[in-house]
């Protein structure tokens, strides 16, 4: 009996966390939809020497969480090449995202087209935002 | 063995060669034109320019592979197909402009001269003058356009480093600033004299204003006047939805063609043109709601387009080639669209404007269409798709159609025979 609860827990456990998993990916999905695609295009290509690339963009796909959190919170203007090339067009900033925001939409980003990083829990994104 | 499937290899690439001739080179044009590819690859081709010899001449948006930024072509054997191709220089830009032999070229920030020798080959290419320099350039429309009139004054585009002037660029919410400070030095065209060396911004005259960005210009040597094509605003849906859908902000505001006096203002950031109310309507960042009027010191478009085409260049064509209706007519090369998105994107053609007496006499017309490499009615989803995107135009000695490509850097070469 012991034994039927707990798998049923497991179960009830495992079936919440993907349910929950996959919602952060349709949440994330519709805040690009609404915020990102416009100017980073539905195939996260980007547009040339205009706006830069999220698909295989190796920005995008590492490490360096804090960058990331930083660039969809506040957008970006500087001029520094990605991956060889320079993008022109100014990013605008997502003040109003909270770091469940944050993080769906980096997951849904670093999950999709051809990219297969690692998404991005709260705390990532929490831990990110002490590090500045 | 290996020998036989080396001719085989040869053997289909004669024939893929042939259809590509046969195809005129993948562009759809009006009866009795053709297109050859007359190169490819040669890198980010932005504006191309060509001497009375026919030699043309790109500049490159990025050195190439081989690290040139200055591209030079020229069809020896005359089979539409450029075989000496050589280049120099390193520094990025877009503008290019021949006359007689000197050729001017333009990065980010200075507008250089090169002289030519009577073969068109480059006499300095490691010492150019310097005839414009520390042109603003904020990275945001950053590339100067530049074409000369008949009196060796060279007409430089200087972009605004803004979409619409707000007090912060490209922020929902952020309003917009009166007067708008960016016209002081960018926003507008600006006039030098092309034979005097450093030249900064206190020796030349702000020509035209009200200008967000041109790309696409030319000298009108029939109405002997100044001709411009403007990128219209962006983001009119992202940021003020409830006065926009996205439907209505793909297709607002309209692309602009302005023929240009000195002192005139074409109302960015305050106005932008509405293609379907035919009117200038006040930027919500300054008040309007999609509806109100405004701009009336403003000038009224000479031609108008749908909107986020991007028109890139620029062309009145001269010819005694292409049949007279192109007489004195406007081709202008459309990058292609972008922020359409979530529609379809639009553009990627070469559109022409017939001219009559120096005015319009007719609706604008697709010329030539196909540069996306799509099939039939398939549309451009996201730039990155399209093969190739129109971006600069010249006109050759005997009256063909060169139109450079930055995507694929490929350079097509359009003749008309009855």
């Amino acid at each position: 009996m012991k034994l039927k609860q707990s798998i049923l827990l497991l179960v009830f456990v495992l079936a919440f966390s993907f349910a929950t998993h996959a919602q952060n990916l349709v949440h994330g999905k519709k805040l690009f939809e609404t915020r990102c695609l416009v100017c980073h295009q539905a195939d996260g290509g980007g547009v040339p020497n205009m706006n830069a690339p999220l698909d295989g963009s190796t920005n995008v796909v590492g490490n360096d969480i804090a960058r990331l959190v930083r660039i969809v919170k506040g957008g970006y203007s500087e001029k520094v090449p990605l991956d060889g090339y320079y993008y022109n067009n100014v990013m605008t900033p997502n003040p109003d995202f909270k770091d469940q925001d944050i993080a769906d939409v980096l997951s849904y980003i670093r999950t999709s087209w051809s990219n297969k990083a690692s998404k991005i829990t709260v705390a990532q994104v929490q831990a990110a935002k002490r590090k500045k | 063995m290996k020998n036989l499937k080396n001719i085989l290899w040869v053997a289909l690439l004669a024939i893929a060669l042939g259809a590509d001739a046969q195809n005129n080179a993948g562009l759809k044009l009006p009866e009795g034109f053709k297109a050859t590819l007359f190169a490819d690859t040669i890198g980010s081709a932005r504006h191309i320019a060509i001497t009375s010899n026919g030699v043309l001449f790109a500049k490159l948006m990025y050195p190439n592979k081989a690290g040139k930024s200055i591209i030079r072509l020229e069809d020896v054997n005359k089979d539409g197909v450029a075989d000496k191709i050589t280049g120099w220089a390193n520094y990025g830009g877009t503008g290019i402009y021949v006359k007689g032999k000197d050729l001017y070229t333009s990065s980010d920030n200075d507008v250089y001269l090169y002289q030519l020798n009577d073969k068109d080959e480059v006499v300095n290419p490691l010492s150019p003058k310097t005839i414009v320099k520390g042109l603003i350039a904020k990275n945001q429309h950053a590339s100067k356009s530049i074409t000369l009139d008949g009196q060796n004054n060279i007409y430089v585009n200087i972009g605004a480093y803004s979409n619409a002037c707000q007090e912060k660029d490209r922020i929902k919410g952020s309003k917009g600033m009166m007067p708008c400070p960016i016209l002081d030095s960018a926003g507008g065209i600006w006039k030098f004299d092309g034979t005097k060396e450093n030249q900064v911004y206190g020796d030349g005259k702000r020509y035209a204003t009200g200008l967000r960005n041109v790309v696409g210009l030319d000298w009108n040597k029939e109405t002997n006047s100044l001709f411009v094509m403007q990128h219209g605003r962006d983001q009119l849906n992202s940021f003020y939805p409830e006065f926009y859908s996205d439907a209505q902000s793909a297709e607002l505001p309209a692309e602009t063609m302005y023929e240009l006096h000195e002192g005139d203002n074409a109302g960015w950031p305050y106005i932008y043109f509405d293609p379907y109310q035919k009117k200038k309507i006040v930027s919500p960042e300054y008040g309007g709601d999609g509806k109100i009027e405004g701009g009336e010191k403003a000038i009224n478009p000479t031609v108008f387009f749908p909107a986020h085409m991007a028109p890139n260049a620029l062309l009145f064509y001269t010819g005694n080639q292409f049949p007279e209706k192109y007489k004195n007519g406007a081709f202008i090369a459309f990058h292609g669209s972008w922020n359409r998105a979530p529609l379809p994107q639009e553009g990627y053609f070469v559109a022409f404007v017939p001219f009559k007496n120096g005015k319009p006499s007719g609706e604008w017309e697709i010329f030539a269409n196909g540069f996306s490499g799509l099939s039939g009615s398939e549309k451009v989803m996201n730039p990155r798709k399209a093969k190739s995107r129109p971006c600069g135009l010249a006109q050759g000695p005997d009256g063909s159609l060169y139109v450079s490509d930055d995507s694929r850097g490929s350079i097509f070469k359009i003749t008309y025979a009855k």
